[in-house]
């Protein structure tokens, strides 16, 4: 193979590798939007996982299945949602009791199906015309379709954040609830769909991982994605077209990882990268949120209590 | 909240003492319960799972001594945490520092010559002390300097040290006599903790976790660098317009953390399995369950030596049905989680008083103003 | 009859909140395209009553009639339907967010922005009422003026004819001032209706043609303005003997404390915050430093207290070089710091006693070695609670649960109980009843005549004057000029305020 076509390949399939990233990083972008940070993420994505692959094992049904893990991924954002925003609890603890949560019911539920084929794998789906490309085609439209939608909600979201009343709305309860409230934007409600859109997400994110990328069930399959789309987000500076980069970097990371497995360099060396490439992606961020003078949303974590009047 | 529930939060202005107490019991019952929910919902029974876990923690010798034996890195890592979240400093990184620990013992135990026998085990525990409270820097540093969050770099460095443990026991660590195995190889017993009698119970090192939990209570309350770690956890703006030094205060923290993880992370090598293993074979999750001990203590270290019994009852318990009931390791991780958040949401009443309203009423109630607490 | 001429009609308002009787039997009546001005003192009723007009607080009894209709307002939105707006003295916007994005926050239509319509109004405000603004400016970057034509834009752009403005003034320069006045006489001119708050009587006859004056609850009167003067408005305001005679000694000045040589401070945003900054304060005097806020005044003080760092100059303490120092070492040197807010300065869930020894806590005799002296903490609250008189009932108390006036009291005992060199004071008695002010401004001057050397900075332009020795102006980061404060004349110190005027200090 030329180095060129190496290189090619490898940036072709990090797409697939970063996507739940991206699927994860897009719902946290919007959560963290809102003020409420969810570290319940990694737990939502392994539920996702978990579930997707039991609906297509019963019933065939891919649709079916990523229906199911939004839904449970929604579900374990609505108690995080609860949790944070009407009991106003610590939100990095909760967060974090979440994922425990995730990962344990998901370690339960998944015992059965551990080492069982799969019985529906999602499949590439090449854009016709769009694919014969020379380098554009098998590098962007060579693949399954949840990579396609993924691409398309980062300039859906995008537009939503800015150009929307929505994104305004959005966008001032995570830097100014009281000003927001004042406003009349219902602060509470705005927060919840965020956190719950977050889910949806984190779900699909997850339930990529089974259904598409590697057709089976493992324990923690996972491996701390949620934790990276946390690190992730920061990178993003909240902005899901930074997000969609961040997310492919890592799918890089990824690639590489089998790569130098494949060369022979030693695997857990090579499991500890995308965790050490995400300590230099905070570094990096903290660094450039310092020179820009851009930073999180103001009230990120702050929990709302309407000042009694 | 138009149409909708309505919770409205009232600050308290003080807490009575029964609650303080009562709030954390009530929320692991609560949280028991849920638990015994999910169970049934995953085809689990919830009356033979409790059973089970009862008499697997309680009802034997073994099972008293193995509560016993879990809970010495429970307390050690729970007496850490209490501090380091006393500082309002989150060390998720506890599990990562433990590991690092019991390689830092394991490397003494087996490759420094030269110890006088006597000598060999309060070097092991000085090392993975050391160990450990030099991995809670990186966090440290990155927090203090930078103004990264602790909570992602921490977990970080716990996925690092687990695939440096794995590096070491699959690669230049194997042990020569233990073929296939992903084991170091044994220590020699000058590198070997004693036990109790027949059971696991490495009693140096529970000593060791006493002594930490009284010193640590001590540090807190009655020294001036407790003095500045309480300041700094309740409020960062005055700990600065006093002058304290941040850095120092972040650095302190967690190094003690990561020290006396280290210390657990010791224990566990050269005190139950005499080699080390592959990361999940040391700890399954001590440094995260240590979260909860903290936490249902109150971030007091005394109170820690109570929880940490407690909680090392369940997980000892929750090994029983795994092997009886067929559920996986990662069950523990469902405990935890659940507790936490009760004890979390019980937390809520010792610090408000929380009055549920229907919406016609609420409206009523705006009228007035809430006699809030006068600040 | 209700009016229907009346744009405002407001009869036998009654509000009570748990312990004061806010709003008496209260009769308004405000007429179409007309500017009102409600003139009281702070805790009047003033801003009571208009949160009763915009749906903010619900009257006991009363009733409220617009253009003669009988009216129920039960929230802000109500409010802004009915086609009130009120702008508050705190603005309620998104600094981070543009104009565009601020004025359209809320509103459900259209979906997709920016749009037309919304500019196109924008730039019709702007040549009617002479309101203008750049859609696209960042919040952060427009002076307080510009701001807050901001959120009167907001108020119009929902539909507002009735317009109440609280206390307009109080984040203006002179000038922009004069820009408010003229903008709000535009929009009577235009057929709105304005009501503004104020305790200012210079407001009241730069803009308004009727006044009604409020005391204690009660409405006194209300009166054409062009039919008053300041005289007989301020008698109708206060209706008594002033409260508070302060007792103001000559005290001869000392050597100097602090001099501050050409200082330039970094403020959050990158930019200068003061810049080249020379004064002196002589034990026994207190320097005051009036201007408004926004102006440099904050980043000074924190750099004096050792919280930011100072960029170029020098700043000396009795001789010592101290710039840079940490707050550590200044507290050792007996610098002694009252932060404007009350959280910078105190741990809310520590008792009192571990908040008095807040800066002390590692030094003999609350220390030796490391562990701290419990009993020595104990006596030391139990003295300073019984001589300044701090309302607690129990020195471990957390310090959360006493009142605003008794934290302040806690402060100050901790901070002038030390027998400090240098008192730098800011804000001290905002937020306070009158009691606790009166308080607080005694004990700075008692600690002017020990020979403490005070920097006090205020908003306040009468404490100012009450207080100070001496007088200097801040705007845009300098000093303006520095005046002994017999010859402290309001028009200057206006001018210096704005930026017009300088003198040499």
């Amino acid at each position: 193979m030329t180095i060129w076509a190496y290189i090619l390949s490898a940036l072709q399939a990090a797409i697939p590798a970063g996507t739940p990233l991206l699927y994860g990083t897009l719902g946290e972008v919007s959560a963290e939007r809102s003020g409420v940070v969810n570290l319940g993420m990694e737990g939502m994505m392994i539920m996702g996982a978990v579930v997707a692959f039991g609906v297509t094992q019963t019933t065939g049904n891919v649709w079916l299945a990523l229906a199911a893990a939004a839904l449970v991924g929604a579900l374990l954002a609505l108690i995080h949602a609860f949790a944070s925003i009407s009991l106003r609890v610590n939100q990095v603890v909760a967060g974090l009791a979440l994922t425990m949560v995730g990962t344990g019911i998901s370690g339960i539920m998944g015992k059965k199906f551990i080492g069982m084929p799969p019985r529906v794998q999602l499949k590439p789906v090449p854009i016709p015309l769009l694919s014969d490309l020379p380098v554009l085609g098998p590098l962007l439209f060579q693949h399954d379709i949840l990579v396609y939608i993924a691409l398309l909600l980062v300039p859906a979201l995008w537009f939503m954040f800015y150009k929307t009343r929505w994104g305004i709305s959005l966008r001032s309860v995570g830097e100014d609830p009281a000003t927001a409230d004042a406003m009349g934007v219902n602060v509470f409600r705005v927060r919840y769909l965020a956190v719950l859109f977050g889910g949806v997400m984190a779900g699909i994110g997850g339930a990529y991982l089974p259904i598409v990328y590697t057709p089976a069930w493992i324990e923690g399959m996972t491996a701390g994605a949620g934790w990276i789309v946390i690190a992730l987000t920061s990178f993003a500076m909240w902005d899901p077209l930074r997000a969609l980069l961040g997310a492919y970097l890592f799918g890089g990371v990824r690639i590489l990882q089998y790569r130098l497995q494949g060369q022979g360099v030693s695997p857990p060396l090579l499991n500890m990268l995308p965790f050490i490439f995400t300590i230099l992606v905070l570094l990096f961020s903290a660094g450039e949120t310092m020179r820009k003078r851009l930073g999180a949303p103001a009230a990120l974590m702050q929990p709302y209590a309407r000042e009694e009047r | 909240m138009n149409g909708l529930l309505r919770i409205r939060l009232e600050k308290r202005l003080d807490t009575p003492r029964w609650l303080g107490v009562a709030t954390p019991s009530l929320s692991v019952l609560a949280a028991l319960a849920v638990i015994a929910g999910i169970f049934w919902l995953l085809g689990v029974n919830p009356f033979l799972a409790y059973y089970r876990i009862f008499t697997g923690a309680f009802g034997s010798l073994y099972g008293l001594s193995e509560t016993v034996t879990k809970a010495i890195p429970l307390l050690l890592c729970g007496t850490g945490l209490a501090v380091t979240f006393r500082a309002r400093i989150y060390n998720i990184g506890a599990e990562g520092q433990l590991l690092v620990g019991a390689i830092c013992g394991t490397g003494v135990a087996l490759f420094v010559p030269g110890i006088p026998d006597p000598l060999r085990l309060p070097a092991m525990f000085l090392a993975g002390a050391l160990g450990g409270a030099l991995w809670a820097l990186v966090p440290a540093i990155l927090k203090a300097r930078l103004r990264i969050d602790e909570v992602l770099t921490s977990l970080m460095t716990v996925y690092i040290a687990s695939e440096l443990v794995n590096y070491l026991v699959y690669g230049p660590w194997k042990g020569l006599r233990e073929s296939g195995f992903p084991y170091s190889d044994k220590f020699p017993l000058s590198a070997q903790l004693p036990r109790l009698g027949v059971t696991r119970i490495h009693y140096p090192t529970l000593i060791l976790a006493i002594v930490a939990a009284v010193l640590a209570y001590l540090l807190v309350q009655r020294t001036r660098w407790g003095f500045e770690i309480r300041v700094t956890g309740e409020n960062p703006q005055a700990a600065r317009y006093a002058g304290m030094n941040y850095l120092r205060t972040v650095l302190m923290v967690l190094a003690i953390s990561g020290a006396l993880a280290g210390v657990a992370g010791v224990g566990e090598v050269a005190g139950i399995h005499y080699r080390l293993r592959y990361p999940s074979g040391i700890s399954p999750g001590y440094g995260f369950t240590a979260i909860i001990v903290a936490w249902l203590a109150r971030l007091n270290p005394l109170a820690v030596l109570l929880t940490g019994f407690l909680i090392s009852g369940l997980l000892v318990g929750g090994d029983a049905i795994q092997l009886a009931l067929n559920l996986p390791a990662a069950t523990v991780n469902l405990f935890n989680g659940v507790i936490l958040l009760f004890v979390l949401g019980g937390d809520l009443f010792t610090r408000y008083r929380v009055r549920v309203e229907f919406p016609g009423r609420a409206m009523r109630r705006s009228a007035q103003p809430e006699r809030e607490a006068t600040i | 009859m209700p009016d229907p001429a009346l744009a405002v009609e407001m009869r036998g308002i009654v509000k009570r909140f748990p312990g004061v009787l806010a709003n008496d039997h209260v009769d308004l009546a405000v007429r179409s395209g007309e500017v009102h001005a409600l003139l009281g003192e702070n805790g009047a009723g003033k801003t009571t009553l208009m949160n009763i007009l915009y749906g903010i607080y619900h009257p006991d009894e009363g009733e409220i009639y617009l253009k003669g209709k009988r009216v129920h307002i039960r929230s802000p939105r109500d409010a802004i339907s009915l086609g009130i707006g009120m702008v508050h003295q705190q603005f309620r916007l998104v600094l981070s967010h543009t104009v565009a994005e601020n004025v359209v926050l809320g509103l459900p239509r259209p979906f997709l922005f920016p749009d037309r319509p919304a500019r196109q109004k924008l730039r019709e405000f702007a040549q009617r009422y002479g309101l203008a603004v750049d859609p696209d400016a960042r919040l952060w970057q427009l002076s307080a003026g510009e701001q807050q034509r901001v959120e009167i834009i907001k108020a119009l752009y929902r539909g507002a004819d009735i317009l109440i403005l609280d206390e307009p003034t109080s984040m203006l320069t002179p000038q922009e001032i004069g820009e408010l006045m003229s903008t709000v006489r535009r929009m009577a001119a235009e057929g709105k209706t304005v009501i503004f708050i104020t305790h200012k009587l210079n407001e009241v006859f730069a803009a308004s043609d009727r006044v009604t004056v409020l005391r204690q609850g009660k409405v006194v009167t209300t009166l054409d303005t062009s039919q008053t003067d300041k005289l007989e408005l301020a008698r109708l305001m206060v209706g008594r003997e002033v409260l508070f005679r302060l007792v103001k000694r000559p005290v001869q000045p000392g050597p100097k404390v602090l001099e501050v040589s050409d200082l330039d401070v970094l403020g959050d945003r990158g930019l200068m915050a003061v810049k080249g900054a020379s004064f002196h304060i002589a034990a026994g005097e207190i320097l005051g430093i009036a201007g408004v806020a926004g102006n440099g005044q904050r980043e000074l003080v924190e750099a004096l207290a050792g919280l930011r760092p100072v960029a170029r100059g020098r700043v000396l303490l009795e001789g010592e070089d101290v710039t840079n120092q940490s707050p550590r070492l200044l507290a050792g040197r007996g610098v002694c710091y009252v932060p404007a807010e009350r959280v910078v300065g105190t741990v809310p869930n520590l008792s009192v006693a571990e908040n008095f020894i807040l800066k002390a806590y590692d030094q003999a005799p609350f220390c030796r070695r490391l562990f701290l002296d419990r009993a020595a903490v104990e006596a030391h609250a139990d003295r300073l609670i019984a001589e300044y008189g701090v309302a607690t009932p129990s020195p471990e108390t957390p310090l959360k649960l006493l009142s605003g006036g008794n934290i302040q009291r806690a402060i100050l005992a901790r901070e002038t109980s030390g027998a400090p060199r240098l008192l730098i004071a800011a804000h001290p008695t905002s937020g306070l009843d009158v009691g606790a002010t009166e308080y607080i401004r005694q004990t700075l001057l008692a600690q002017r005549e020990q020979g403490t050397a005070i920097l006090l900075v205020s908003e306040d332009l009468e404490e100012i004057l009450q207080l100070s020795d001496r007088i200097a102006v801040m705007y845009g980061g300098q000093i303006m000029g520095i005046l002994p404060a017999e010859r402290a004349d309001l028009e200057v110190i206006g001018m210096m305020m704005a930026g017009i005027h300088r003198e040499g200090s």
